[in-house]
């Protein structure tokens, strides 16, 4: 048997309010701080919170996703971003030049069945907005996506994307991660890539991975 | 209920199946049986087999039925035809669809449905074998489903049932005690708090004896809540 990290259930005492702030995946009730989810907790800079082990995906402003292009509309795209929630990236949002509607068929850009590389610009409630105005927005060309808990995407992309590193070096592939569980992998070895990205997924609570995907990519 | 029947449930403080009137019956509980679900649980308590699948938060159709401000929770109970000695007609049963709103009202309490606006939490139990004790049974495996799908939760949901059988007080009752016993209690509860989220009754009596069966079952309960703890931490350690 092989050493795991340590997992609380729904409605676990993790902690008091007087020592520990209540960060994500954990309520606070009569003072004390209990977890939401089945997860690994987590104790960093004073709070206490708990990464769950499954789950959807909830856009949050700032995360980079990778989101496929589901329907042109009039002046914009609605983007599948693997959420319960779908998207939207307006014209003004997704291309740099001025577009003249008469003319031009919004296509050109963006098309049905595009892989695109975006940043979550606005969540309200149920509506959230997409943009490609950062430096890191791009579509994306060829390639084969993945789909994991998004979750354990930080898993993926390990301390300072020390595991994210090792995988692209010792496969000669391009990976591009969403916050959102889609992983776009291109490159050489395509397939050894997924299998790590795969192993990562169904062993990401185990201590010692990094050696085991090392290992793995090494043979 | 109140049938009659001149065999004597309890004989020298033993039941039918030889239990103590305290007594819960085996308990089986399995996650992530389903591998299409987002979670799936399957629980067995003694002879009744309840399997649960939940699917979401996913979008909500038709849209009306939409909540601005929070998901909302759709739950099924279904007995499957071969679950009883009779074949049971399929479809849903004045029963099954009481069963399947007391359910979503006793499963609600526990989760954060604010979290998710506009979306829905689909719950499926599909009894397998009946034996009495169905609906606490899907319960138990609802409580897990929803777990092992990563719905926020303030606490899991422990279901165990009570009630009366030859003027002795028993908990976890079977399906010949549930038929000609004189009464029985579903009771389901948050166990951190203790909060009852659903208690219904089903025969006659008294204010006291309810109030024993209450405190007897919130104490057995523990065993089932320790069960569920156990076997969801199981998934993920080996």
């Amino acid at each position: 048997m092989t050493e795991t990290r340590d997992i609380v259930i729904p409605g676990e005492v993790l902690g008091d309010m007087k020592e520990r702030k209540s960060g994500y995946g954990t309520f606070s009730e009569d003072g004390k701080i209990i977890s939401k989810f089945l997860g690994i907790p987590k104790d960093s800079s004073g709070y206490l919170s708990v990464v769950p082990l499954s789950g959807v995906y909830v856009p949050r402003r700032q995360d980079k996703v990778i989101g496929f292009i589901t329907s042109v509309e009039k002046v914009g795209w609605v983007v599948d971003i693997n959420s319960p929630w779908t998207s939207f990236l307006s014209l003004s949002e997704g291309v740099d030049e001025f577009v003249d509607l008469k003319r031009t068929d919004i296509r050109r850009f963006y098309d049905v069945g595009d892989v695109i590389y975006a940043q979550v610009s606005e969540v309200r409630g149920s509506d959230v907005q997409l943009t490609m105005k950062t430096p890191i927005a791009r579509k994306l060309r060829g390639g084969i996506t993945v789909k994991i808990t998004p979750s354990k995407v930080p898993r993926l992309i390990g301390k300072e994307g020390s595991m994210i590193n090792t995988i692209k070096e010792k496969t000669k592939t391009i990976i591009r991660v969403g916050q959102n569980g889609i992983v776009w992998i291109s490159g050489e070895k395509i397939n050894k890539a997924i299998k790590a990205v795969k192993l990562i997924e169904e062993k990401s609570h185990i201590i010692g991975l990094t050696e085991e995907i090392t290992k793995l990519l090494s043979d | 209920m109140g049938m009659k029947t001149k065999e004597k449930l309890i004989v020298k403080g033993k039941r039918l199946d030889g239990r103590k009137p305290d007594e819960i019956r085996e308990i089986e509980m399995k996650v992530g049986v389903i591998p299409n679900a987002d979670g799936s649980a399957q629980v067995r308590f003694g002879n009744t087999i309840a399997m649960a699948g939940v699917y979401g938060p996913r979008e909500l159709f038709p849209k009306h039925r939409q909540e601005a401000d929070k998901a909302i929770i759709q739950c099924r109970y279904n007995m499957a035809p071969f679950s009883v000695d009779e074949r049971k007609r399929p479809g849903p049963s004045r029963r099954a669809i009481e069963i399947s709103k007391v359910t979503r009202l006793a499963l609600e309490p526990a989760l954060f449905l604010k979290d998710y606006p506009e979306m829905v939490v689909d719950v499926y139990i599909e009894i397998l074998q009946a034996d009495g004790s169905t609906r606490v049974t899907g319960i138990n495996a609802a409580s897990l489903a929803l777990a092992d799908a990563g719905v926020p939760m303030k606490d899991l949901v422990v279901a165990l049932s009570g009630g009366k059988v030859d003027d002795t007080l028993v908990i976890d009752l079977c399906g010949k005690e549930d038929n000609y016993g004189k009464a029985d209690i579903p009771i389901v509860f948050l166990p951190r708090k203790k909060e009852i989220t659903l208690l219904q009754m089903d025969g006659q009596l008294t204010v006291q004896e309810v109030k024993n069966i209450i405190k007897n079952v919130l104490k057995a309960g523990e065993t089932v809540y320790k069960k569920q703890k156990e076997v969801l931490k199981k998934k993920y350690s080996k």
